[in-house]
């Protein structure tokens, strides 16, 4: 549990990958600073703090969203699923395909693909391409990511496995 | 071999900076100025805040020169007395707290008397504007081979351009982080997202005035640098360290995006003009070319980065006659400093649209002029460089001519032109070459060293300062020594970069990593072997081998050493900047197919071939990796990312309004690699990381030219450009 704020606090019950947890929060804090810098979840990495770059990216009630631009009080009932909540072997397919380089936004990054391979329906009306577009990465030209989540969903489509819970 | 630490980065577990425990550390931030030049008139503290809680460093609290360290010390820690531009640091502050600092930066009030600012490099200063020399400029270059002047006497054809490329943000996606605290023992610590840890040690040395013991900096996982942390981090270390020596508190400083943006350095802008004379084949008789970059408020790494511009500037083709001169002059800008390509893909932009111009101006193909007139083996480049590598430069060209469609597509392109009511397609192609490694005697000068140990459980360790910033070096060092001492890679780790555990095996920079280094590695290999006595052991012989020499030599470990000896035949006079300014040179030849859309004036890439040859490719998915990163990145120089400058500040430091590419901006990036191994490369490579940057620019604007029969001459070329473009051409 976090250190309760000095600063006017409100108390919020959420829960957090798979967790349920409830805290006393300053209302001036994002999920960001809660998820950083009170509950120890670094995954999420601040790039720009105005909701541009998505290195923060986690996923509200299964959708993913910029933590930056989030309050905390507004996670407050809600489903909130970080990088760390994500099976590593499911990430095999963007580690063969180079999808990370320096892997600041790789996080970020992830929690959509892993998105996108959930609900691969999207891609009726949707490119990869255009479905990524809300995460900036500056290393990889985005060809090894475009080509891990193409190979992901084409890997569960084969096996007609059920993409990996998350 | 897949990324060694891939998987740390993909689930979120790598900890860079930002990421470590804050534990007791103070906070830090730096006050700057608000004005591009004057006299710091007073500092004044508001005394509504009650600062009893917050450490204070000033200029008075220096213990040494108030210097930063790099070619020269012209840059202050923090200005004392002048201010040279917008953003620069002025006095630093710590609190344990991050909002009640951030609100008190703003409640320290900076006065200046404003001085003439000098803000336009292209143009001469005025007398009140001149802070250096007589003329601002703080470097000046020039390479001469053969005799120009006469080569133009009697040319069939002169045809003369100007080019002008703009500044570039690296948008690294972590941004600049330091944490300093004072040890035990009284040792200097820094540990942050850096390139080049033993730069940091230098500037700590420097103004700390302390010996390299006392001092100690350790890289984290650094989350992209492109240049932008190979000089900057020495000045957040010394902040950091400031405070830290002040406060007697571990002091942790992790930059804003826009303040990142505004005060760490840029991608130098340049202004290119080319003279050339061809005979009446098309074939080069002499270039004539002047190049001037903006340096911004200090020298940092200008004239560095300025010869590498010059040294590039005639391109790859044999030509008798070149004259290059360059200069990199002051502006009260922010300084610029290193980007990848380091003044080469300033040059190769404005030589390949120039080529392109040359070309048009005679009638001729754009593919034939330049298949003439590229080095041929025993050919010479403008520095008198004999190249004899036996790499087939014309079979690179025709290979992306082929691969790209080339001819097709300009067919296609022809008639869907004549229909297309509000679209215009082109494409354009690029021909360049990048020299690996530092330039002239820089190698030699670096004298890098590695060591690979013996652990006593008979495990191998690499020791080296170079950094792991995205670009692959974990695996790649795993990759060279794995299979130079036939071992898995499994029993054996890579330190991470900590002055005080591992030598300068040089900066994290010029492409120069798995050439150079990983060249060092090899060879220290081989000491390590020599030095256990297993010239031929592999595996677990080998383990044995390191295990008994550990137990036959108590408290001592097996150091195979290798410092950097150039290759044989390689000379270079820095005085007349003639020779062999680079071991070897990597070739690339580059195409895109564009299309802009005439309601919007945006140009979009469709589609863009890269074909190089580097030496052996050590890893083809980090390669192919380094391509495509590389292209898009100068694909967001060439069509979007305009800095926009406000009394010498970017006006845009934030992502809101700095735009970089993102997925939907870009095609798939189509890259072939043509191997041919080089000796003295690890494992046969040759420099990669950078040429990559330097030709899709120029690819870009030939193709936008090619679809709007317009000079597009200056980048980046962002709708408002090529509106004005357009309109220019229409009203003219």
């Amino acid at each position: 549990m976090p250190k309760p704020p000095e600063q006017p606090t409100t108390s919020i019950t959420c829960t957090i990958n798979g967790q349920s947890v409830t805290m006393d929060i300053d209302p001036a804090w994002r999920l960001l600073d809660l998820l950083r810098d009170h509950l120890g979840l670094t995954g999420a990495k601040e790039g720009c703090g105005e909701g541009e770059c998505g290195a923060c990216t986690v996923r509200i009630d299964g959708l993913p969203a910029n933590s930056c631009l989030v309050l905390a009080v507004q996670a407050h009932g809600r489903d909130i699923d970080t990088v760390e909540s994500l099976d590593p072997e499911s990430l095999d397919h963007l580690h063969g395909s180079g999808a990370t380089q320096c892997g600041a936004c790789t996080p970020g990054v992830v929690m959509t693909a892993d998105w996108i391979r959930n609900n691969p329906e999207t891609l009726e009306h949707d490119t990869i391409r255009s479905l990524m577009a809300g995460n900036l990465c500056r290393c990889t030209g985005y060809d090894g990511i475009i080509d891990g989540v193409r190979l992901s969903i084409e890997r569960d489509a084969n096996t007609g496995a059920k993409p990996c819970a998350s | 071999m897949l990324r060694i630490e891939g998987l740390a980065k993909l689930t979120g577990a790598e900890r860079y900076v930002d990421d470590e425990p804050i534990g007791d550390a103070l906070w830090g931030m730096t006050v700057r100025s608000n004005a591009a030049r004057g006299v710091i008139r007073s500092i004044e503290f508001d005394p509504a805040v009650d600062w009893s809680g917050f450490t204070i460093v000033t200029p008075d609290d220096l213990p040494g020169p108030n210097a930063v360290h790099h070619i020269e010390c012209d840059q202050p820690i923090l200005a004392a007395t002048e201010t040279r531009h917008i953003g620069e640091a002025l006095v630093l502050l710590a609190h344990e707290d991050r909002d009640t600092l951030r609100d008190a930066v703003r409640r320290v009030r900076v006065k200046i008397d404003p001085l003439p600012p000098a803000l336009d490099f292209r143009e001469p200063p005025t007398a009140e504007q001149v802070q250096r020399g007589r003329d601002n400029v703080f470097t000046e270059l020039c390479i001469d081979k053969g005799d120009v002047d006469a080569a133009f006497e009697g040319a069939a054809h002169i045809v003369e351009g100007v080019y002008e490329t703009g500044a570039q943000e690296h948008l690294y996606i972590e941004p600049q982080g330091m944490i300093a605290w004072v040890d035990d023992a009284g040792v200097v610590c820094c540990k942050g997202s850096m390139q080049c840890p033993y730069y940091v040690v230098a500037a700590l040395t420097h103004a700390l005035e302390r010996t390299p013991d006392r001092v100690r900096v350790i890289q984290t996982p650094t989350g992209g640098g492109f240049g932008g942390k190979e000089d900057y981090p020495s000045v957040l270390a010394l902040h950091a360290a400031l405070l830290a020596m002040k406060a007697n508190r571990p002091v942790r400083i992790i930059y804003d995006r826009d303040e990142d943006m505004l005060a760490t350095t840029k991608r130098h802008p340049c202004l290119t003009r080319h003279r050339t004379a061809v005979d009446a084949n098309g074939k080069l008789l002499a270039q004539d070319i002047d190049v001037v970059m903006d340096g911004g408020a200090y020298l940092t790494l200008s004239p560095v980065v300025l010869s590498r511009g010059i040294i590039h500037g005639a391109g790859p083709y044999a030509c008798p006659n070149v004259r290059i001169r360059g200069r990199a002059v002051l502006t009260n800008t922010t300084p610029f400093g290193a980007f990848r390509g380091f003044g080469a893909p300033q040059t190769h932009f404005a030589n390949e649209r120039h080529m392109d111009a040359v070309a048009g101006a005679i009638g001729m193909d754009p593919v034939e002029i330049r298949r003439i007139n590229i080095i041929r083996d025993g050919d010479s480049t403008a520095t008198g460089q004999v190249i004899n590598d036996g790499t087939d430069r014309v079979a690179i060209l025709d290979s992306a001519i082929e691969r790209s469609r080339y001819h097709d597509l300009l067919r296609e392109h022809e008639s869907f032109n004549a229909t297309s009511p509000d679209k215009r397609r082109g494409v354009g192609l690029a021909f360049f070459h990048h020299g690996a490694g530092f330039t002239g005697a820089g190698e030699v000068y670096l004298s890098s060293i590695v060591h690979v140990v013996g652990r006593p459980d008979g495990s191998v360790e690499v020791r080296a300062a170079s950094t792991e910033m995205g670009q692959g070096k974990e695996t790649v060092f795993t990759q060279i020594v794995s299979s130079r001492l036939g071992i898995d890679p499994a029993r054996m780790t890579i330190a991470t970069p900590d002055s005080a555990r591992v030598p300068d095996s040089g900066p994290t920079v010029a492409s120069r990593t798995t050439m150079v280094v990983g060249r060092l590695l090899e060879r220290a290999c081989d000491d390590l072997r020599t030095i256990i006595g297993a010239e031929n052991a592999q595996g677990d012989a080998l383990h044995t081998a390191i295990s008994r020499w550990c137990e036959s030599n108590p408290g001592a470990e097996p150091v195979g050493q290798a410092q950097y000896q150039p290759p044989p035949g390689v000379h270079w006079d820095d005085k007349t900047y003639k020779g062999d300014a680079y071991g070897t040179y990597t070739w690339a030849a580059y195409i895109a197919d564009i299309e802009i859309d005439l309601r919007t004036f945006t140009a979009s890439v469709r589609a863009f071939t890269a074909v190089q040859e580097v030496g052996a490719v050590v890893n083809p998915t980090l390669a192919s990796g380094q391509v495509q990163g590389g292209v898009v990145q100068a694909i967001g120089w060439a069509l979007m990312e305009d800095c926009l400058w406000q009394d010498g500040a970017m006006a845009n430091s934030q992502l809101t309004n700095y735009i970089i590419p993102t997925s939907d901006d870009v095609p798939h990036i189509d890259v072939v690699f043509v191997e041919n191994p080089y000796e003295y490369g690890g494992k046969g490579s040759k420099g990669l990381g950078e040429l990559p940057m330097d030709g899709p620019a120029p690819a870009i604007a030939n193709a936008i030219s090619n679809a709007l029969r317009l000079d597009a001459n200056r980048i980046p070329l962002t709708p408002e450009r090529i509106f004005s473009l357009i309109n220019n051409a229409q009203t003219a």
